[in-house]
């Protein structure tokens, strides 16, 4: 039996490609799950963690913060959410949400960490405002590396959406989870295909961005260079 | 110093050798090793006792082995295996000696066109259909087949009792792992048979706690539990009469190769017997509401029927 035959040929059939559990009404789901995931965990670690790395002294609190959130196992935090709020898109979203902070904590602290103190006082020396320093200076600066820790997160979370299917109708982790109990080992590893190739595009677009933000960063700089 | 180092490890090799030597006589000589086992692929002399990766089905397995060593054998234990899709190949392949089963199930993973629902004719197509080299032992009393499931509340608001009372209310959803999507007695089983349409939710944790809160906040109104579900007990939960025999009876049965000997499997049939579809809940009970340890509840339960 030839597994990746298999898997083709799955993706290759049409019906495969239809209706509401077609290929790309799950692709969208999974995208849009992992979009959301990424949205939420953005808005709660990027100003905590640039707070942090500002005041310089949250270096503790964030190496612990982050070192326990990703020991948390995402199907346990996925089960326990699901016992309090019940079965649907909320316990998946929620599991992918402490799975995506700690890499955004991250980057977000030690990017805004990084950018040295003479710089911070030369800008305010010129004039610049409280919120120009903040917005024209340090964000910038600090962008290359708080766009590798979304990367980090972002490779995680689409790899991990497939946990949706757990509790909910939703995404590619439910070819996974049917393959794997049908013994329809080409759906399964169809399903992976899909979700790899997605990884890929994600890391692609990522990695083009952190490479903008490193340009915008340090113009002097060969483009190649990304400080980190 | 360094001779004599070397003079140490070849004498440890040789002690080595020669235990390795002793041990494969010992094999050969086990009067229990008849001459068709011995090239059986789990080497050795054990029996391998298996299980669902169900915790009621570890129990049962526990059980089985405390049993067999209680009687002089050795055993090699392999928890929690996964679905029957993946354990049942390896226990055709002679990779495991004993599986508690469920006959109603195997059945229909054996043999899709079986029409036989009642617990005996189902026993009868089941030992039929065995492949070779593997075997059922006596079915038990117990049993644990799936169910469908409803809310009180839901059952006295729709006057449910039976399955089929389920036909022309609009917008059900079926809960259960995504597998219970393509079984027969699934989403098309219930159309064909009861005229009964649902919609399908994955719920990943085999029945379990998701499951059953799902169902309580009516996310779906109807799962598949097994029928030993501590949780029918709660008095929250009506279990859908099904007269129409959609899910096969599925009593416990203990599936063995042809390692285990008639004194193994006299000793198995012993513990069948004991085996009452009470005790299977009570149990089963022992195991969530207390989180006692399969070996534990197993030792416990053997000490009471008098069969340690």
């Amino acid at each position: 039996m030839n597994l990746f035959a298999d898997a083709i040929a799955w993706l290759a059939d049409p019906a495969h490609w239809q209706g509401a559990g077609g290929v790309p009404v799950r692709i969208g789901q999974h995208l849009l799950l992992t979009a959301l995931a990424l949205v939420v965990a953005a808005a709660i670690a990027l100003p905590s963690g640039a707070l942090l790395g500002r005041t310089r002294n949250g270096g503790a609190v964030i190496g612990a913060v982050a070192g326990s959130a990703r020991a948390l196992s995402t199907i346990g935090v996925l089960t326990l959410v699901g016992l309090w709020l019940g079965i649907g898109i909320g316990p998946p979203l929620v599991a992918l949400i402490v799975l995506a902070v700690p890499s955004l904590l991250a980057g977000a602290y030690s990017g805004v960490q990084s950018v040295p103190d003479e710089t911070t006082s030369a800008a305010r020396a010129i004039g610049m405002s409280g919120a120009q320093v903040i917005w024209r200076v340090e964000v910038p600066l600090a962008l290359p590396v708080i766009v590798g820790g979304a990367r980090a997160a972002a490779l995680q979370v689409v790899a991990t959406a497939t946990l949706a299917a757990y509790t909910a109708n939703v995404g590619l982790g439910r070819y996974l989870f049917t393959g794997l109990k049908t013994q329809d080992y080409g759906q399964m590893l169809a399903g992976s295909i899909l979700v790899i190739l997605l990884a890929l595009a994600l890391e692609l677009i990522f990695a083009t961005l952190q490479r903008i933000a490193a340009r915008h960063a340090s113009p002097s700089l060969p483009s190649k260079r990304t400080p980190s | 110093m360094r001779s004599k180092n070397l003079l140490r490890i070849g004498s440890a090799l040789g002690i080595a050798l020669i235990g390795a030597g002793a041990l494969a006589a010992c094999s050969s000589s086990d009067p229990l090793d008849n001459p068709d086992t011995t090239d059986n692929s789990n080497g050795g002399g054990a029996l391998v006792v298996g299980s669902q990766d169900y915790y009621s089905n570890e129990i049962i397995a526990e059980i089985y082995a405390q049993a067999l060593e209680a009687g002089g054998y050795e055993v090699d234990r392999q928890m929690r295996i996964g679905q029957r899709e993946v354990y049942m190949p390896e226990i055709e392949g002679g990779k495991i000696d004993v599986f508690p089963e469920y006959t109603g199930n195997l059945l229909q993973y054996l043999d899709a066109d079986a029409t036989a629902t009642e617990s005996q004719d189902v026993y009868d197509a089941l030992a039929d259909a065995m492949p070779d080299g593997v075997r059922v032992l006596e079915q038990s009393d117990a049993s644990d087949q799936d169910s469908y499931v409803v809310t009180k509340e839901f059952a006295d608001e729709n006057n449910l009792s039976s399955i089929g009372d389920l036909a022309g209310i609009e917008g059900l959803t079926l809960g259960g792992n995504s597998e219970l999507e393509v079984r027969p007695y699934g989403p098309e089983g219930l159309k064909s048979v009861y005229g009964v349409d649902v919609a399908f939710t994955p719920i990943e944790d085999s029945g379990g706690p998701l499951t059953v809160k799902a169902l309580m906040d009516d996310q779906v109104q109807l799962v598949d539990l097994y029928s030993a579900d501590p949780a029918l007990a709660s008095g929250d939960l009506v279990m859908l009469e099904d007269p129409e025999g959609l899910f096969l009876a599925s009593h416990v049965v203990p599936v063995v190769s042809d390692a285990v000997d008639d004194d193994a499997a006299a000793i198995i049939d012993e513990v069948s017997a004991a085996l009452t579809a009470e005790d299977l809940v009570a149990l089963n009970a022992q195991s969530v509401d207390e989180e006692s340890p399969a070996a534990t509840i197993a030792g416990d339960w053997l000490a009471d029927n008098d069969l340690v």
